[in-house]
């Protein structure tokens, strides 16, 4: 409190100028997201501190950190976190191209979609927990099953939004390539392509997320490794200062993969760029 | 010259056929501007779009110089009511859709002339977004004009646009309707604007019994006045609520 008394007010006012100057200039963007963690870590500091909740259920951010240091020193939070990105890879390359190729052709042809589509909508209101015991029924208790569990999620959202992007490609837009005489390997290189790559990268995107969402799942359920399997172990040995170590890895290495798409999409999405820069800032991690 | 000969589209929707177009007759010559109105939903869209080889006509035929005209080409240049740009592609590239099958140089030199000629010189790289109203259309009117049309059709090109923006452009059509010795096929729901950029106003009829024609065209003299343009707009106008 002291150092604000000593600033005074045209110091600060100064100060407050130059940060705002600081936020508006070209970084804005990745700044502005980190305010919020921030203000999350000093308030949990101050809770656990102030032992406001208890230490044996929020430890301090320092113990996450030598939590998680430990770990990192004893090698084994590397292959604990490539377990994880491997199921997560496998799970949305195969949930991702099977969705692609379904979006695809039920998008074009309405007696494909007619033929399909109420079975995959039908399938998508299943709650993906119910898909665990068949999956350990036919694929085993180790990764296969998780992969496939990972798949499910990651396929739908591709799957809606393909289909969705496909159908709604403008008529007008067609009739554009009819007049100037377009054949049909430039209309799907000017046009149609074009045209559904946005829909499919947030398709990919909330798939992703998802993807996520479900390895969480899946290793909760029965894993001797992964991230997963971390917080279970956190759990089990008392140890909250790992659960929340495991969390904020999730959600590090979470959006990062998400950043990664984004960037690799990003030349294809030029054209509207100031909506997606918009976008980047409301990410979910 | 552009035969329009017996032209009759029917919709059939659900069982419940619906005549657009009854016996449409016109003879266009070459570098004539006709303005073709009507009340909405008469059949005018219809007929351009049959014109340009979008749309198959029920009876009848359209011939350019004595050929039959099944389908789009390049003879015959359309804009639509909308600029219906591509919003991933620039200004370059949406002009570029319409020669794509030329060679890169060919390309480069014919779309900046042609962006010269609608009054877009530098704004290759621009997005459709970054475009207002009448700047998209111009770049539709250079899509259009960029593979050198003997006939533009121009549905409804301006009636998006502000009365400033839109004045604008009709000056800018006609100068290119000299220079490039265009004929020039105009819908238009704005009476006005018929009378005094055209030869001459064809009216399709909203009612159409059976086997009878269902258009008229409005021959206007030369040369022109103000005084002339409000009694033929008069004339016109009493032919559609007749119609
Ligand atoms: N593809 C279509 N299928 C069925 N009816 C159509 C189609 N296109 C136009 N029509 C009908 O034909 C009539 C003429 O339409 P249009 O040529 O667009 O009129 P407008 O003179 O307003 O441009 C309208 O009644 C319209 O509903
Ligand atoms: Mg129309």
């Amino acid at each position: 409190m002291n150092i604000f008394f000593k600033i005074n007010n045209n110091k600060l006012y100064k100060l407050l100028k130059s940060l705002y100057n600081l936020f508006k200039a070209k970084f804005s963007q990745p700044l502005i997201g980190i305010i919020l963690p921030v203000i999350i870590l000093l308030i949990w500091y101050f809770l656990a501190v102030t032992e406001t909740i208890r230490n044996s259920l929020l430890p301090t951010p320092n113990e996450v950190l030598k939590e998680i240091l430990i770990l990192a020193n004893a090698d084994t939070l590397f292959s604990h976190i490539q377990i994880t990105l491997t199921r997560v890879f496998y799970g949305f390359i195969g949930g991702g191209i099977a969705a692609t190729i379904l979006g695809i052709l039920t998008g074009v042809s309405p007696f494909i979609r007619k033929l399909f589509d109420p079975t995959i909508q039908a399938l998508k209101a299943v709650p993906s927990l119910a898909w665990v015991p068949l999956f350990i029924l036919w694929f085993g208790i180790f990764e296969n099953s998780k992969v496939a569990l990972i798949s499910v999620g990651v396929f739908f959202p591709v799957y809606l939004n393909l289909m969705m992007g496909i159908r709604q490609i403008d008529k007008r837009m067609i009739e554009v390539a009819n007049i100037n005489n377009l054949n049909l390997f430039q209309t799907i290189r000017w046009i149609l392509l074009p045209g559904i790559i946005p829909e499919w990268i947030t398709g990919l995107r909330s798939g992703l997320a998802l993807g996520w969402m479900f390895v969480i799942a899946a290793e909760l359920m029965g894993a001797s490794e992964g991230l997963g399997y971390l917080m279970i172990d956190g759990q089990m040995t008392g140890r909250p200062a790992l659960i929340i170590g495991a969390l904020i890895l999730f959600a590090i290495i979470g959006k990062l993969t998400d950043e990664l798409i984004y960037l690799s999409a990003k030349p294809f999405l030029k054209w509207k760029e100031s909506l997606d820069t918009m976008q980047v800032g409301a990410n979910n991690a | 010259m552009l035969e329009i000969s017996n032209i009759s589209k029917i919709f059939k929707n659900n069982k419940k056929d619906l005549a657009a177009l009854q016996k449409t007759n016109l003879l266009i010559n070459d570098h004539e501007i006709i303005s073709l109105v009507g009340q909405s939903g008469c059949g005018k869209s219809t007929l351009l779009r049959i014109i340009g080889g979008l749309e198959k006509a029920s009876t009848g035929f359209i011939k350019l110089n004595n050929k039959i005209i099944k389908k789009p080409s390049s003879n015959i240049g359309m804009v639509f009511q909308d600029p219906r740009l591509m919003p991933w592609l620039n200004v370059y590239d949406n002009i570029k859709l319409s020669i794509l099958n030329e060679n890169k140089k060919e390309q480069k030199v014919k779309i900046s002339k042609t962006l010269q000629k609608v009054g877009l010189e530098n704004c290759e790289q621009l997005w459709p977004r970054e475009l207002s109203g009448g700047m998209a259309q111009r770049v539709a009117i250079a899509r259009a004009l960029v593979r050198e049309p003997k006939v533009l059709l121009l549905d409804e090109p301006f009636s998006a646009l502000d009365s400033f923006t839109k004045t604008n452009l009709h000056q800018h059509v006609k100068e290119l309707w000299v220079s490039l010795k265009l004929t020039i096929i105009m819908v238009t729901h704005d009476i006005n604007e018929a009378t005094s950029m055209s030869d001459r106003v064809l009216i399709i009829k909203k009612t159409k019994p059976r086997e009878i024609e269902n258009s008229q065209i409005i021959n206007m003299s030369y040369p022109r006045s103000e005084f002339k343009n409000i009694k033929y707009n008069q004339l016109i106008k009493k032919r559609i609520l007749n119609s």
